[in-house]
């Protein structure tokens, strides 16, 4: 087998260090695995484990047990993480399980993240790196465990290590026909110097990267026994919700408790920074007591205005220029001398999150010491939070971190917000018992932290060729970052981060925005800034091809030679989808193709006309390019869900404010793409010898905009508002999707 | 109130505001976690159960209207066309948060039971009102199909 010397970065010796407690306190029993038999008891087990770094584990069972730094919220990451790490390793996957680390930075830091001002290194999962920031590490650690194993090895057998194999879980010497498993080698093993050095596999002997390894949480996820937070119940639990204002800003003016206080199985009402909590012994009852609150509210700091009042100061603001996001030659001047010129205004409204599984924590404080099980992205920042609500040291508490019934940006919050609500309620309690905190759907929905409406302006020259010679892009929305911990400062990146970003060659191009205060909480939205740039840049790019008589693919190819990758998956995209033959009668192809989080995603999209002129999309011929496919059916598992909750969201998603109040509520009137409206999908995947990254989110950006191109060549109108139906509405407005 | 249930063929007493939706019954009283709270207005089926069979939204269901249904939960469905969806949901990778899939599988195992070869459109409308937000539905639908094939081939 060939092994190419691997140099080492900076965070070597800090993700060596403190091998031996890695395991040390987790929770026995919500570990996964793929093997239908539970494999091994891990501590339990006689003999000693093997535990060379904080991300392995070694039982002498021969169970390999994976710490996974990253949540597990539904894009993969455990099998992915344990894949890469097995890999190095040699192990034998059926052997392999995954635990959740604990929250400690120093070891378990996202290595992509800065470092957040008075935090320090963070924990978290977000930004499609978790693969990307992990590859290295985790190939290190497996490579380091496995030269280890063979060291033992060696000096048992008194051969030399390179004379050994090892393959799935097993030494073996050749010359002398001897072997042992992983499991048996532990204790030896613990015993060796940590190599100086190891040598890292040639990817063309990879043997589980690559191939079809099944997730490690699918079994226990076709059976009810996955374990989220929402399913923790301790001895003695209570269950709490809070009553938060109606608008946000909100404040409690006087509560009266009475008639909640009288509900049987209420425990307590007490007031938290957030609002009014009801604790009682179940969720029925606490939901009861809090419909029977009487809370008057002091709406004097609240944000009063309602997504039209914002929509008219942010049309207004689109009128004078904002921050340079980017700029090249002198657009203004270039338009100004175009054959041709065309403008639009695109508007793309606020969207939650909307998880399967609602938000929630559960939290016990006893004796000065705090625990809590959540399914956060940041466990590093909720376990801050929390020490600094309960006034302890961070030592003293433990944060547990579950599998997330989905997130999509949610549950990574600066503020740790539900967590830090949960603590709330624990100091005002002053209780030993444990508590659960249960957002409702209905909290969920118009609880805030949305993806940020925005108004974009663009117009572009086309010169009598038809050629591109101008174009300026400003959007106007809320910061998700600015004034915040996390704000880089300068020209907002998640506003205009797939806009400035724009890769067609394009003389001359400014993109500017305007950053706008709003009293509406935002938050990342998968893709986050890309969600709502790749459709108005792609959206809009095919409105100029059809003004120049051009065919769109063909536009786009020539104007991206400089981003082969980019060109690669729209070749292939559109081969596959068979762009150049004609289509039936009543269907047309719209193409899309966007670069985010370093993944490189093409999709066609095939669209016919239901009634009312809905658009039913019925096929999605995606490419991407990720670097090494970890795993394969992952990825198509991951485009398939990030065009169905892409197109959801374009086809149905919008949040509306009134007077400073959300007006949904639930999936009746915030509806999820259901099953009849998911289209086929064909997923074709770039073979790359280059380091993997993320496949969370890149799959999102470009349907919205695939849809609307096909839309277009049907009906020759172009979309520039989203959504389509809004909300279950059965049928095309064209007054409300062209403004 | 105090109520009888009989839940995975195992009769249950239980003391509870006869309002209470049986899928918090199901939860907070009797443990029974894999049936899961996803909207509590029957608009997601992530709380979907069998009442005497039919697939029903435990979250829109007061207890006091159970009465002597058996209510079969993910952790009680059995028989060869349960094992047949369980096996084709993990052979054929459908979950990814995981989630809803209690809910979609005990109505993709109802569907089974009533019509053993569906076709897509039997698929659409008998799962319609199980949303997933991860949007598996690509893989629900032939893990149903291949479900199906299965049962048959036997």
């Amino acid at each position: 087998m060939t092994r190419l010397r691997a140099k080492f970065r900076p965070s070597r010796r800090q993700f060596l260090q403190g091998s031996a407690a890695a395991g040390a306190g987790l929770l026995i029993g919500f570990n996964l695995s793929c093997s239908s038999d539970s494999p091994g008891q891990g501590p339990d087990s006689p003999g000693e484990e093997f535990s060379p770094n904080a991300f392995v584990r070694i039982a002498p069972d021969g169970t390999v047990t994976v710490y996974s730094k990253h949540i597990e919220f539904g894009q993969g990451t455990y099998t992915g993480l344990a894949t890469i790490l097995a890999e190095e390793l040699d192990a034998d996957w059926d052997m392999v399980r995954v635990d959740a680390a604990p929250s400690d930075a120093t070891r378990y830091r996202n290595l992509y993240f800065p470092e957040v001002p008075g935090i320090g290194p963070i924990q978290s999962t977000g930004g499609s790196t978790a693969m990307a920031n992990s590859w290295q590490q985790l190939r290190e650690a497996g490579a380091t465990a496995r030269a280890m194993l063979l060291a033992a090895a060696a000096q048992e057998w008194g051969v030399s290590a390179s004379a050994l194999v090892a393959e799935r879980g097993v030494v073996s010497h050749g010359g002398s026909g001897q072997s042992a498993t992983y499991g048996q080698l532990a204790g030896l093993a613990a015993a060796m110097e940590l190599p100086k050095e190891v040598e890292l596999k040639d990817p063309k002997d990879f043997a589980l990267i690559g191939t079809q390894v099944p997730r490690v949480d699918v079994r226990a996820k076709s059976n009810g026994t996955a374990q989220y937070t929402m399913d923790v119940y301790l001895p003695d639990m209570l269950t709490a919700v809070i009553a938060r204002p109606p608008r946000f800003g909100g404040k409690v003016a006087s509560v009266n408790k009475a008639a909640a206080l009288r509900v049987p199985g209420v425990v307590d009402v007490v007031e938290i920074p957030a609002g009014v909590a009801v604790v009682a012994e179940g969720f029925w009852p606490a939901r009861t007591a809090r419909r029977a609150l009487s809370i008057e509210w002091d709406d004097s700091g609240a944000e009063t205005r309602g997504t039209a009042d914002l929509l008219a100061s942010y049309r207004q603001l689109a009128g004078q220029p904002g921050e340079l996001a980017r700029q090249e030659g002198d657009a203004e001047t270039a338009i100004a001398a175009a054959d041709r010129v065309v403008e639009a205004e695109f508007v793309l409204p606020f969207l939650a999150h909307a998880p399967m599984e609602p938000l929630d924590c559960v939290i016990r404080v006893d004796n000065g010491e705090c625990e809590v099980w959540a399914g956060s992205q940041a466990p590093t920042v909720d376990h801050w939070a929390v020490a600094q609500v309960l006034d302890l040291p961070m030592d003293k508490v433990k944060i547990n971190t579950l599998l997330a019934g989905g997130s999509f940006g949610r549950r990574a919050t600066f503020d740790a917000d539900v967590a830090t609500e949960a603590a709330s309620i624990a100091k005002a309690m002053a209780s030993e018992r444990p508590i659960k905190l249960i957002w409702t759907r209905q909290d969920d929905i118009r609880g805030g932290k949305y993806r940020p409406m925005y108004l974009h302006r663009i117009r572009a020259g086309l010169d009598s060729d038809g050629n591109i010679v101008g174009w300026q892009h400003r959007i106007v929305g809320q910061s998700i970052t600015a004034g915040g911990i996390l704000d880089p400062g300068g020209p907002d990146t998640t506003t205009a981060e797939g806009a400035a970003t724009l890769a067609y060659a394009i003389p001359n191009l400014t993109v500017d925005v305007h950053t706008v205060p709003v009293g509406i909480p935002v938050l990342w939205w998968r893709s986050v800034g890309h969600s709502h740039n790749a459709f108005v840049v792609e959206a809009f790019f095919d409105e100029l091809a059809a003004a120049a008589g051009k065919d769109p693919l063909q536009l786009r190819r020539s104007l991206l030679a400089g981003h082969p990758r980019l060109l690669a998956v729209l070749d292939l995209a559109a081969e596959k989808s068979n762009w150049n033959s004609p289509l039936p009668q009543g269907k047309a192809r719209g193409i899309a193709v966007h670069e985010s989080f370093g993944s490189y995603v093409a999709q066609v999209a095939e669209v016919s006309l239901g009634a009312g002129n809905a658009p039913v999309v019925e096929r999605v011929v995606c490419a991407v390019d990720c670097g090494i496919a970890i795993n394969p059916d992952n990825i198509r598992a991951q485009m398939e869900g990030g065009i169905g909750y892409g197109l959801g969201a374009a086809l149905h998603n919008q949040l509306d404010v009134d007077g400073g109040r959300v007006v949904q509520s639930n999936f009746h009137d915030y509806w999820p793409l259901r099953i009849h409206e998911m289209p086929q999908i064909e997923v074709h995947i770039v073979q790359s010898a280059q380091a993997p990254t993320g496949v969370g989110e890149p799959g999102l950006p470009p349907i919205a905009p695939a849809v609307t191109n096909a839309y277009r060549q049907l009906t020759g109108q172009p979309i520039r508002r989203l959504p389509l139906l809004p909300n279950g509405a059965d049928a095309v407005n064209p007054s409300e999707v062209k403004q | 109130m105090k109520f009888i249930l009989h839940v995975n063929g195992t009769p249950r007493q239980i003391d509870v505001a006869s309002n209470t939706p049986l899928l918090w019954v199901l939860r907070d009283e009797l443990r029974l976690t894999g049936t899961k709270f996803g909207c509590g207005v029957a608009q997601c089926g992530a709380c979907t159960v069998h009442l005497d069979g039919e697939p029903a939204r435990s979250c829109a269901i007061p207890v006091k209207a159970v009465k002597q249904r058996n209510v079969e939960t993910i952790e009680g469905v059995s028989g060869s066309v349960a094992e047949a969806v369980q096996n084709s949901w993990q052979e054929l990778q459908v979950p990814q948060c995981g989630y809803c899939q209690s809910g979609q599988i005990m109505t993709a195992i109802a569907l089974l039971r009533e019509i053993p070869r569906p076709t897509d459109s039997d698929i659409d409308s008998a799962m319609t009102g199980n949303a997933c937000r991860c949007a598996t539905y690509v893989r629900i639908r032939k893990a149903i199909h291949d479900a199906s094939s299965s049962i048959e081939g036997k």
